[in-house]
């Protein structure tokens, strides 16, 4: 973990909810993908905890979803602004156990942390497949920057606008798959318990005070007693949680 | 010029330190900067058996700080003797202030016998005043009798001192203090976190899982100051002050009021470095406002 300051190079809509900041910085502390950065923000007492889209040596690219006080005043950041950031948290996800063509499955506004993980899959030379679900056509982000990764790219909108009517599940019955990492809503994760028959990787999402492990305030059981979401996790195996 | 203060007979460079609840058992901060530099750190909030605290969400905020409901989470005081203690050990080469909270007298008893084998916990900061815990915690606080009769279960088992640790959710915090006193405290530590609540317009709804929460952060500081100056004209031993404490002239405007010593809770959280900046800071802001042994000023706005 570092703390740092950041530059915002841009803060655009992707749609109506969903933004795409990128930031200068040093990110030489992000060790893994599937990491995620604490921002403090104007007028707010506790950091801002936002997974890692994507990064490379100058810049860091954050997708967010405007969902509450913070990330209103998030979207209203001009350009130039400089925040203090705490970079490198969170464990990420472990490529190691993938196999040779894992499907990654993002939700809604747990698509982002999908990009960076499946750059890093392709340059271990694996063939990762993406399931992106969403309520409706209007709400889909990344998808074609997925699709310019040269990874096959199926989406579900629960309205049947846009790929398969449904969630996520009822793509990945069909699909043929050595491991899957998955980020999105605890109803997806639950459904997918039912239906995913490799192992696999979640991570997860709660509300964090510091995002560094001091505080016990994101807590969560699993098999091997309680373990905080921001140090230990964010990405949990399968087993560990469910099990 | 010197920051040093001396707390119930135990020497400290500085009289910075961190607050149960926001430093963990130091590792994780002990990766960002050298702890050592810190008077002492008060360690996470110990019982007798593990325990996982309460259901999340425990995290909200507001406009002046943040409310938790964590609940006492903590591995249990025989983990936390063979295993933190000696991994702190690595780490951390000055006395260790210990937290401890219970359910029951006995309780209390039996986490302080334990603790007061271990060589390296200077301190005993025996908290009565947690608000996130039912049918413990906080009302052994909110009641003198109550306060006195834990104080003297807890110095009855060890030759550590014993700090009591108050809670702000009372009418009258200086006759708790008092019944402390009178129950044998080396000194008492306030405030804790003021209970309130906080609720989710969308779901229309208490935010926190627990419903209540304890209120920390900048806010607090004048309640924190009111209540260290009362406290300090009841009772005749020392006084850990803390209550939204962000800056070296925090610490000092506490100090000032009565506190020997001073923790800093919240704003640990937002920055994991504030209290190595506060140690920094101290001297500068010292030799600003023309002070030249930290220990003197004491009580000084009386």
């Amino acid at each position: 973990m570092q703390q740092g300051y950041f530059t915002i190079l841009s803060n655009e809509p992707l749609t109506e909810t969903v933004y795409e900041m990128v930031l200068s910085g040093d990110t030489s502390h992000i060790t893994n993908c599937g990491q995620f950065v604490d921002l403090r923000l104007p007028e707010k007492y506790l950091r801002r905890p936002i997974s890692v889209c994507d990064y490379n040596q100058e810049t860091l690219t954050l997708i967010y979803k405007v969902v509450g006080q913070g990330t209103e005043i998030m979207a209203k950041l001009p350009v130039g602004t400089q925040l203090d950031v705490l970079t490198g948290l969170g464990n990420g996800y472990d490529t190691s156990l993938s196999g040779d063509h894992p499907v990654l499955v993002g939700g809604g506004v747990g698509v982002p942390p999908m990009f960076n993980l499946c750059k890093k899959l392709l340059s271990e030379n694996k063939k990762p497949k993406v399931v992106l679900g969403f309520n409706t056509s209007e709400e889909i982000f990344l998808a074609d920057a997925f699709k310019a990764l040269g990874v096959d790219v199926y989406i579900a909108t629960a309205d049947g606008s846009v790929g398969t009517k449904g969630f996520v599940t009822d793509v990945i019955k069909t699909l043929d798959y050595s491991y899957f990492y998955s980020c999105g809503p605890m109803p997806m994760f639950r459904a997918m318990e039912q239906i995913m028959t490799t192992s696999g990787q979640y991570s997860f999402e709660e509300r964090m005070g510091c995002g560094f492990g001091a505080c016990m305030g994101c807590s969560i059981q699993t098999r091997s007693g309680y373990k905080r979401v921001c140090k230990d996790g964010p990405v949990f195996i399968r087993e560990e949680v469910f099990g | 010029m010197s920051t040093k203060v001396n707390l119930c007979g135990i020497e400290m460079d500085n009289p910075v330190i961190p607050a149960s609840g926001t430093f963990g058992f130091g590792k994780e901060f002990a990766e960002l900067y050298d702890i050592n530099c810190l008077g002492t750190f008060s360690f996470k909030g110990t019982t007798l058996d593990a325990r996982f605290g309460n259901p999340t969400p425990r995290i909200a905020e507001f406009n002046g700080g943040m409310l938790n409901a964590v609940g006492l989470q903590n591995p249990g005081v025989d983990h936390v003797i063979a295993h933190e203690l000696p991994e702190m050990k690595q780490f951390f080469h000055k006395p260790v202030m210990a937290n401890i909270s219970g359910f029951s007298i006995e309780e209390y008893v039996k986490t302080c016998e334990k603790l007061d084998k271990e060589e390296q916990i200077g301190w005993l900061e025996v908290n009565i005043s947690c608000p996130n815990v039912h049918g413990g915690g906080m009302s052994f606080g909110t009641d003198p009798a109550s306060a006195k009769e834990v104080t003297q279960a807890v110095k009855a088992v060890t030759t550590k001192p014993v700090i009591v640790k108050l809670s702000p959710n009372v009418t009258d915090i200086t006759a708790i203090a008092r019944a402390c006193e009178e129950g044998g405290a080396d000194g008492v530590s306030l405030i804790n976190t003021v209970l309130g609540m906080r609720i989710d317009l969308n779901k229309k709804k208490p935010l926190i899982a627990n419903k209540t929460g304890g209120m920390s952060g900048p806010a607090l500081l004048p309640l924190a100051v009111r209540m260290v100056y009362q406290v300090y004209e009841a009772v005749s031993i020392p006084i850990v002050g803390m209550g939204g404490v962000s800056s070296a002239e925090d610490i000092i405007e506490l100090m000032l009021a009565g506190a020997t010593a001073v923790e800093v809770g919240a704003a640990n959280l937002v920055d994991p470095f504030a209290c190595k900046r506060m140690i920094d800071d101290l001297p500068v802001v010292m030799k600003k406002y023309r002070i030249e042994n930290l220990k003197d000023i004491i009580g000084g706005a009386h």
